[in-house]
């Protein structure tokens, strides 16, 4: 039996509700967690099966058609097995959500760094060399590389107009017209993606670092021409992901038909420098915003075009205006975006898509309106929320930006701030406070689990959801806890295997909401069935301390299952409710920097974010995703950019070295309140996702202090010393 | 080429070819798993193991260069009575998500506290020639070879004060 | 990794003779910049000498000054007392650079010869003089930021990474050098290295089978050290611009000036103009500003590197200003 639940409303169908008292929304510890610290959790590429075999993946030197120069002379190197130069290789990762196989071919590189061949050898040192000695050559091909130079793609061309824009902004009393870049960025993610394939003659079993495996199934089953019946693919520890290893990956593809056709075990990872390239960025982006404004700072215009990039036949575009659509209220409208076709690595999602980048801009954009109009930052934002989304005029499921805004604002330390700029100084240093409001749109995805209650009064809560950092296994032991009135102890969970009822994977921050709510889904089956048994109406039932209660009946679980396991099938699917409400999370950042004067450094000092993104199923795990999102918007203001060479496009600084993830001494101590509010239109948990809301705005707080600061404004991020400098000088 | 060495205070031979790195020996002859590998050049500490007492970045090491060498990894770091003190505040103060930088993270923070012990200095110790006192911003600037995308430094740094304090 | 040999000799004049003895080999101790390279297949070196085990790892007083083995790992010898008493700059700069565990690894003799972190240099797939002689400059007409400006030649602009060498540089360090027939000479680090010029896979002046064995550090000239370092990120970066000072004051003027920079040129930097024009000054802003003119009047900047000449300045500014105070 399963039950499913389509969310259409806030009504639902008599579903038991948490209480707000039981394990869900604790401040619990990970469930994984002692494996981590331990060294026990293992990783993909962990996995070291008899006979295995080692592939180095070789990429492509240049552009246009490829020729494998040596590759007789490769094979026959001692302990060398064979060099795969397989038209079923993968271009570049698949895209998220994808279900299929991504372009495939190794003939001809559409960006370099492509991968065009595998060398498989005994022992990865051997592999190594071997791939070392490879030589490729690429003929080279006239294709641009540059979005200044590529063509927008028609297909890809939105425009969204309300009302009349030119009038509105050429009558405005304050107006506003800047233009904005991001480069391009990478996850960058701890753990390379690795997989280690396994063929019996039938199946396929992958151990890979994955995201979404249902997809990922769906999509390596695709690429090698297999039945998605042959393909098993394992991933219960995922060294991170933050969208990197949503789609299958072209060490999964590669290692999988090399064992196919060696009969061996492979094991195939990234380098660091190929993590960088042939999984997928996120686009650098322009965007011009344009503001206007009555006296009273209350937007009448927003304009806000957006230029992204892709490789050709890549359906991914960074949705740039997703926030911009619905975060602030403005009778006239003009929102364009387009994308240009270009021969940079494939990109894809990154960490919050869409807004990350264009929340970020945007919020820099408020904080110069609200210079020009002397009005508080936060005060403007407040003046211009919406009632409800403008445009579609869809009533919003919940609103709490004002709540946030202001609570952020008292937690911080806000009030009494000089509105001008350069008004602090300690020795060479400036210091200046910024905010900016965070937005996310919030999904709802489906997700399928198995919850079963075993005689010894314990439960198994199964499902392929992955958990990449998120907390998914100690969540989903609360949810079946606090379902069942069961302790959290007395829970299993198992995940991260497509031998299981297939979640939503991870992705879109829906991992914890969606497939969360399956559980919840199975457990109440569960009740429903054990209502059945005690005679009473489910709504009667109270499940607490290993106990069922209906009435002046109440049982140990034990009796009531004499002897025999009851399982549960939750299936969730998204419904109309996606329709009729604009659903969203809230969040405001602020932040104080300090700006050296003489080198134009910016140091964090602290920062606050203030977020509401539905009922909080773990405190702890909610808090360390929202102060990873934080972090990487200190990345993205500060720090992060991905350089591609202006001649051919590659990617120039691909490692740890030179690109900059944000490292201890560059993070304060960031302080995260959240605001648990149940919104009734996201299910019986009323949870929405959170793992991405932490970096859709957090960098404009610091964007917008260093120009309190120092009086500089970055409009070309990241804010490296020399671009601070350029403005202080 | 043999090389002998102690890990996790067990002696072990291995027979490898001379480009092992002591992170893949680790990892593959040993099947000790733990001791990540993130970057495999020095850029990210993930790998960060202690050998004779000093952290360092097992993948930029070779195995031959060990040799009679004694490691301790994270599968080493636990004692008699369960966790150590530094794995137990990671989990309390949720200094880790993903998990994957966790064991560099917690080895290369087990030989930082000994560093301070012994008087080392770092780049933010004001005064070189004073005792050091281990603040906040000293276990950030100590602590900055161990990358974690997650970003679970907050965690990470309050784990630690609170053994630091101890 | 292609294949070599290893040997671990017992002796430094055993390490010398063997590295003579092979045409295509390196010396090996920490390995933090010659593993990266080799795995990069960088640096293919077919015999990889081990001389981490040769006794070069002790720090001795000579006369006033220092002599610091070659293998002296980078934390230890920031750590010497002797030199943060006496020669802070050299821990400073050495506690600026890399990571906790790198500083461990990573030797005296190690940080001297690291290579360029140009990133063209470190690819294998794009054209490098310093990596093939005569294959190109890929830099120049590429990406450029973490680029010299000082030094540079139409063959090569890459830029020497290292910050312990900076202060070295300031400090009037000197390198003690083994060869193959046992004879052991010293070199300032101005002789030491070589600008690239038309050969810039030629960065020193080691012959095959030359082992460094040691830096002498004279007396310090100064007792106002200063090390001051810029870079992209608060820790764990490479340097944007650095600046090394050491001074020394009399009856408020400057007695004597060194100065040393990083982040700038294809070797660590030193301009003895800057030097002589600060001697017997009295400080002032005007003093420092034509200080960083004189120093940068030779710049040869790029789009991407022209930043540098004013951080350079602003930086050399603030170091004499700390320094003179």
């Amino acid at each position: 039996m399963t039950l499913e639940h389509q969310i259409d409303g806030p009504e639902d169908e008599g579903f038991a509700r948490p209480d707000g008292n039981g394990p869900l929304g604790a401040d619990l510890e990970r469930r994984d967690g002692a494996a981590k610290v331990c060294g026990a959790a293992r990783y993909a590429a962990e996995h070291h099966p008899d006979g295995m075999l080692h592939g180095v993946l070789v990429r492509a030197p240049g552009l246009g058609p490829v020729r494998l120069v040596n590759a007789d002379e490769i094979t026959a190197i001692p302990g060398v097995r064979r060099v795969f130069h397989d038209a079923r290789m993968i271009r570049n990762a698949a895209q998220g959500g994808a279900g299929k196989a991504p372009v495939q071919g190794v003939k001809a590189a559409a960006y370099v760094g492509q991968p065009v061949a595998l060398v498989v050898a005994e022992d990865f040192a051997t592999a190594c060399e071997a791939a070392n000695r490879l030589r490729v050559e690429a003929d080279g091909a006239d294709l641009p590389v540059h979005p200044k130079a590529g063509e927008p793609d028609p297909d890809k061309t939105k425009d969204k107009t309300t009302g009349d824009f030119d009038t509105a902004f050429s009558e405005a009393a304050v107006t506003l017209d800047v233009t904005y870049t991001t480069p391009a960025m990478v996850s960058a993610a701890m753990e390379p993606h690795a997989a280690v394939a396994e063929w019996d003659g039938e199946r396929l079993t992958l151990h890979g670092a994955l995201q979404m495996l249902r997809d990922n199934k769906a999509e390596l089953a695709d690429c090698l021409g297999l039945a998605e019946d042959k393909v098993r693919v394992l991933s219960p520890f995922i060294g991170g992901g933050f969208g990197s290893k949503l789609g299958i990956s072209a060490d999964c593809v590669a290692a999988a038909l090399a064992a196919m056709e060696l009969g061996c075990p492979v094991r195939v990872v990234q380098s660091r420098r190929q993590v960088f390239e042939v999984n997928t960025r996120r686009t650098e982006t322009s965007q011009r915003i344009r503001l206007a404004a009555d006296r009273d700072g209350r937007l009448t215009a927003i304009g806000h075009s957006a230029r992204v990039s892709n490789l050709p036949d890549e359906s991914f575009s960074e949705p740039v205006l997703q926030g911009t659509a619905f975060t602030y209220a403005a009778p006239n409208r003009l929102l364009h975006s387009e994308l240009v076709r270009i021969h940079r690595p494939a990109a894809g999602s990154v960490r919050a898509p869409g807004e990350a980048v264009g929340v970020t801009t945007f919020e820099a954009a408020m904080d110069e309106l609200a210079n020009e109009a002397g009005i508080d930052p936060v005060e403007l934002r407040l003046r211009n929320l919406p009632e409800v989304e403008p445009g579609s005029g869809r009533p919003f499921s919940s609103h709490r930006l004002a709540e946030c805004l202001t609570e952020g604002r008292d937690r911080f330390g806000w009030d009494g701030r000089s509105p001008e700029p350069r008004q602090r100084r300690e020795g060479e240093w400036w210091i200046g406070t910024g905010m900016a409001a965070a937005v996310r749109v919030n999904m709802v995805s489906d997700a399928e689990a198995r919850v079963t209650l075993t005689p010894d009064g314990r439960a198994l809560v199964e499902s392929d959801m992955t958990d990449i950092g998120t907390g998914s296994y100690t969540i989903f032991g609360q949810i079946a806890a606090e379902a069942l009135g069961l302790s959290p102890d007395d829970i299993d969970v198992v995940l991260g295997d497509t031998d299981l009822p297939p979640g939503s994977g991870s992705g879109g921050s829906v991992g914890a909401a969606s497939t969360g709510t399956a559980v919840w889904l199975a457990c109440e089956e569960i009740r429903r069935a054990i209502a059945g048994r005690m005679e009473c109406a489910p709504g009667n039932l109270t499940m607490a301390e290993g106990h069922a209660t209906c009435g002046n009946d109440r049982r140990v679980l034990q009796d009531v299952l004499s002897g025999q396991p009851l399982k549960g099938h939750g299936k969730l699917a998204p419904g109309a409710a996606m329709k009729k409400v604009r659903q969203a999370t809230w969040g405001a950042v602020f932040a104080e920097v300090a700006v050296s004067d003489v080198t134009g450094e910016t140091r964090v000092r602290r920062m606050q974010g203030t977020f509401a993104a539905g009922r909080i199923l773990n405190q702890r795990t909610a808090r360390s995703q929202a102060q990873g999102g934080m972090a990487w918007g200190l990345g993205l203001a500060l720090t992060e950019a991905l350089v591609h060479d202006r001649r051919d496009g590659h990617a120039v600084n691909r490692d740890l070295a030179e690109y900059h993830v944000p490292v201890n001494a560059d993070v304060p101590h960031l302080d995260v309140r959240l605001l648990d509010e149940p919104d009734d239109w996201a299910g019986p948990l009323g949870a929405k996702g959170i793992g991405e809301l932490g970096i859709c705005g957090s960098g404009s707080a610091i964007l917008n202090a260093i120009h309190h600061a120092c009086g500089v404004r970055i409009r070309d991020l990241p804010a490296t010393p020399d671009r601070v400098l350029a403005g202080l000088a | 080429m043999k090389t002998q060495l102690t890990v996790n205070r067990t002696r072990h031979e291995i027979e490898a070819d001379p480009r092992v790195t002591l992170l893949d020996a680790l990892r593959d002859h040993l099947g000790l798993t733990g001791s990540k590998k993130g970057c495999d050049h020095g850029q990210c500490g993930a790998c960060t193991v202690i050998a004779d007492g000093r952290r360092i970045n097992a993948c930029l090491s070779l195995l031959a260069q060990h040799d009679g060498s004694e490691i301790v990894t994270v599968e080493g770091l636990e004692g008699a009575d369960g966790l150590s003190p530094l794995q137990r505040a990671f989990l309390d103060h949720d200094g880790m998500q993903c998990g994957y930088c966790t064991p560099g993270q917690l080895c290369s923070a087990t030989a930082m506290l000994d560093e301070v012990r012994n008087g080392r200095a770092s780049h933010v110790t004001e005064d070189l020639e004073a005792p050091v006192t281990l603040t906040r911003d000293e276990i950030m600037e100590r602590m900055s070879g161990n990358l974690c995308r997650c970003a679970c430094y907050s965690g990470i740094v309050a784990a630690i004060e609170e053994v630091a304090a101890e | 990794m292609m294949p070599f040999d290893y040997h671990r000799p017992d002796s430094a004049a055993a390490a010398c003779e063997r590295g003579h003895g092979a045409p295509n080999s390196a010396f090996i101790a920490g390995g933090t910049n010659l593993l990266d390279l080799m795995k990069l297949g960088v640096m293919t070196p077919e015999t990889v000498i081990d001389v981490s085990r040769l006794g070069l790892d002790g720090i001795e007083e000579q006369g006033e000054g220092l002599s610091i083995g070659a293998t002296v790992p980078n934390a230890d010898l920031a750590d010497d007392p002797r030199v943060r008493a006496r020669w802070p700059l050299l821990s400073r700069a050495l506690l600026s650079g890399a990571s906790g565990q790198l500083r461990n690894m990573a030797t005296t003799a190690g940080n001297l010869l690291q290579r360029t972190r140009c990133p063209y240099f470190q690819d294998t797939d794009t054209p490098c003089n310093k990596r093939e002689p005569g294959s190109g400059c890929s830099a120049l007409g590429g990406e450029m930021r973490n680029h010299a400006i000082f030094g540079t030649s139409e063959h090569c602009v890459a830029l020497h990474p290292s910050d312990m060498a900076v202060a070295m540089r300031a400090l009037d360090a000197e390198v003690e050098i083994c060869d193959p027939d046992g004879k052991t000479r010293c070199l300032d680090l101005d002789q030491f290295y070589r600008e690239p010029g038309d050969t810039p896979h030629i960065e020193t002046r080691l012959d095959p089978g030359d082992l460094v064995t040691a830096v002498r550090l004279p007396a310090p000239r100064g007792d106002r050290q200063v090390y001051r370092k810029v870079r992209d990120r608060a820790s764990y970066a490479f340097a944007l611009v650095s600046v090394a000072a050491v001074l020394r004051m009399q009856d408020g003027k400057i007695e004597s000036a060194a100065l040393a920079f990083g982040g700038v040129g294809t070797k660590p930097w030193r301009d003895l103009e800057v030097d002589l024009l600060l001697q017997g000054e009295r400080p002032s802003d005007a003093l420092f500003d034509k200080a960083g003119e004189t120093l940068t009047q030779g710049a040869e900047t790029h789009e991407g590197t022209a930043f540098k000449v004013p951080l350079v300045k602003r930086v050399l500014k603030a170091v004499l200003t700390e320094a003179t105070q």
